[in-house]
């Protein structure tokens, strides 16, 4: 699956509450969740942000709370991916939950800035920057991981397997 | 070579086990509970509804607390937690706390026996990592893997690597758990135990409380941490004695476990910690803080709103009076801490001391409501996040401390030691 988009580059420790203020909790769709992705760290995002954009962010992006509400933002917001140093475990599992790519790549985030276009080939775990011309490879999901991603998500994951044990 | 307590407490979970685990291995696991909230509930239910699935897995572990944005804030809350009970009532969950009988979740459960030694739970929070202290492997999640869980009571795990941290030497007075883990997230950072599992140990907090060990517990997360655990001992075994009402195991990590890092702390000569904005590694002794006024003092959360906490804040405030340029708000974790407060006398100490009690809840914690901070306004909590905006504006600021720091800065108008009393 080949994805391309604009770079929105932010720095480390991008928090749960940035990305989605607790202010907004009460709120649980999607579409109402992403009018205010990011408003914390950056108003700006979720006016201009453009379908298939691409968040790239320092290390351990998404650390603090467990709100699922915070990929839901970035996905609502039509974010194709996020390609972060690292990611904290809860945002990593609820992305991957979700259907929100995420890639881990510190090389490819240390030479990428805001406004570059990067390309981003989620089979093989390729990046290209468009700018630069450089092409970075990450290393792929391990099986059982990609076995959720593959079938879209925990929730048809799930129901894969219960129709499975019923047969 | 032998295991650390996560390793051997995942290793009895195992849908196909128990087998030998190691860090890395990715593992199907069985679950002893599983845990939401009024905010992370709606969605789990909205997933668990997708499943087609028309029962949780077991109704006696299934817990629902309606605790963030209760007694009800806005309408929009109030309709989320209406969907809560509705689910509650309609799939016979016997363990769903709302208000009156409710209190902060990670106070709640412990106190109620819900969670034993040895347990492996999972929650839509990510303070669940508190029922470590219990010697159980309890860890956050997102909705949807909640949702997954209720439903067949399994859920998938990579197994973490753990860092030990052992803490020797007696504490100086006013020093507590919350010091400790600010202390130690201070050191490694807050990805300093991130994927990982942290296991404290040592003589010092062998002399903790539990109230302390949850304290310390709770704040794994914020160094990144998967879970965070104590060994069970005397003091875990009188904690639920009378409440747990079911068999439990107890365990002990191995003499030749194998840890990604053990990290030895002198805990003597840790000082009383305040983490700055807008981080919770930010820490600093309070003697090097400076003079930083505030406007709100905050005591409480699922960090700090046990009786403990409420003792050491009302030994501080006792016959005098909360600084007129503060509000000094005091959550009790629990009805029953509540309860408890009201009667040792504290209560009445806080009131006289000009301070306001409120109803258990998350609700400044998070910026959810009862004190939420206008720009420019600062406030010391006893809370576990200071992140930009957490308590309110995105101007406003959140300074991290203990019970004695908060109720002693509550009283000055400024960060102090209760020294400067």
């Amino acid at each position: 699956m080949m994805l391309s988009g604009t770079v929105w580059k932010y720095g480390d420790n991008v928090d749960t509450d940035v990305i989605i203020p607790a202010r907004y909790l009460n709120l649980s769709t999607p579409e109402e969740l992403a009018k205010h992705c990011m408003e914390d760290i950056d108003p700006t995002f979720a006016g201009a942000v453009q379908a298939g954009d691409i968040i790239v962010a320092g290390d351990n992006f998404g650390c603090g709370s467990s709100r699922e509400h915070a990929p839901l933002a970035i996905k609502g917001a039509g974010v194709s991916c996020v390609v972060a140093r690292s990611f904290a475990r809860i945002f990593y599992r609820n992305a991957i939950n979700i259907g929100l790519p995420i890639l881990e790549c510190p090389q490819a985030v240390d030479e990428t800035e805001s406004g570059d276009r990067l390309s981003v080939d989620l089979r093989t775990g390729t990046i290209t920057n468009e700018r630069t011309g450089r092409t970075y490879h990450t290393s792929p999901l391990p099986e059982f991981i990609m076995g959720i991603v593959q079938s879209g998500g925990l929730i048809p994951y799930t129901i894969k397997r219960l129709q499975g044990r019923n047969r | 070579m032998g295991h650390t307590l996560a390793e051997k407490i995942i290793a009895d979970h195992l849908l196909n086990g128990p087998a030998e685990v190691w860090p890395g291995d990715l593992v199907e696991v069985h679950v002893d509970l599983v845990l939401a909230n009024d905010i992370t509930a709606p969605i789990a239910l909205r997933e668990f509804e997708k499943l087609g699935v028309q029962r949780v897995f077991d109704p006696a572990k299934v817990v629902l607390v309606a605790d963030h944005f209760t007694p009800n804030k806005d309408i929009k809350s109030a309709e989320q937690c209406a969907q809560v009970r509705r689910f509650a009532r309609e799939l016979g969950l016997p363990h769903y706390f709302d208000v009156g009988r409710m209190g902060i979740e990670h106070v709640l459960l412990p106190e109620q026996g819900l969670v034993a030694p040895g347990d492996l739970v999972v929650g839509a929070d990510s303070h669940t990592c508190t029922y470590g202290a219990l010697g159980a492997f309890a860890t956050g999640m997102g909705s949807t893997d909640i949702a997954v869980a209720m439903a067949t009571g399994q859920t998938w795990l990579r197994v973490p690597e753990t860092i030990r941290i052992v803490y020797y030497g007696q504490l100086q007075p006013w020093v507590g758990g919350k010091d400790l883990i600010l202390y130690t997230i201070g050191k490694i950072g807050v990805d300093g135990a991130r994927y990982m599992a942290m296991e404290f140990a040592g003589p010092t907090v062998d002399t903790l409380s539990m109230d302390g060990r949850f304290t310390m517990a709770n704040m794994a997360i914020e160094a990144g941490g998967k879970a965070g655990l104590f060994a069970c001992d005397e003091t875990t075994r009188a904690y639920v004695h009378g409440r747990v009402k079911r068999p439990f195991r107890e365990y002990q990590a191995d003499p030749d476990a194998r840890y990604a890092r053990v990290l030895e702390i002198d805990a003597s000569t840790i000082e009383p910690q305040v983490a700055f904005p807008h981080l919770p590694e930010n820490t600093r002794p309070v003697s090097q803080v400076g003079e930083v006024r505030i406007d709100q003092a905050v005591i409480g959360s699922c960090t700090n709103g046990r009786l403990e906490d409420l003792r050491i804040a009302a030994a501080i405030l006792r016959g005098r009076r909360v600084h007129p340029d503060v509000r000094c708000i005091i959550i009790p974790g629990t009805q029953q801490v509540y309860l408890d407060a009201l009667r040792e006398g504290l209560i009445e100490t806080f009131i006289e001391a000009g301070a306001a009690v409120s109803t258990p809840t998350c609700g400044p914690c998070l910026g959810g409501h009862m004190g939420i901070l206008a720009a420019g306004e600062r406030a010391v909590s006893t809370t576990n996040r200071n992140f930009r905006g957490r308590m309110g504006h995105v101007d406003s600021e959140v300074y991290l401390a203990g019970p004695a720091v908060a109720a002693a800065s509550a009283v000055l108008g400024r960060i102090a030691h209760p020294d400067e009393l």
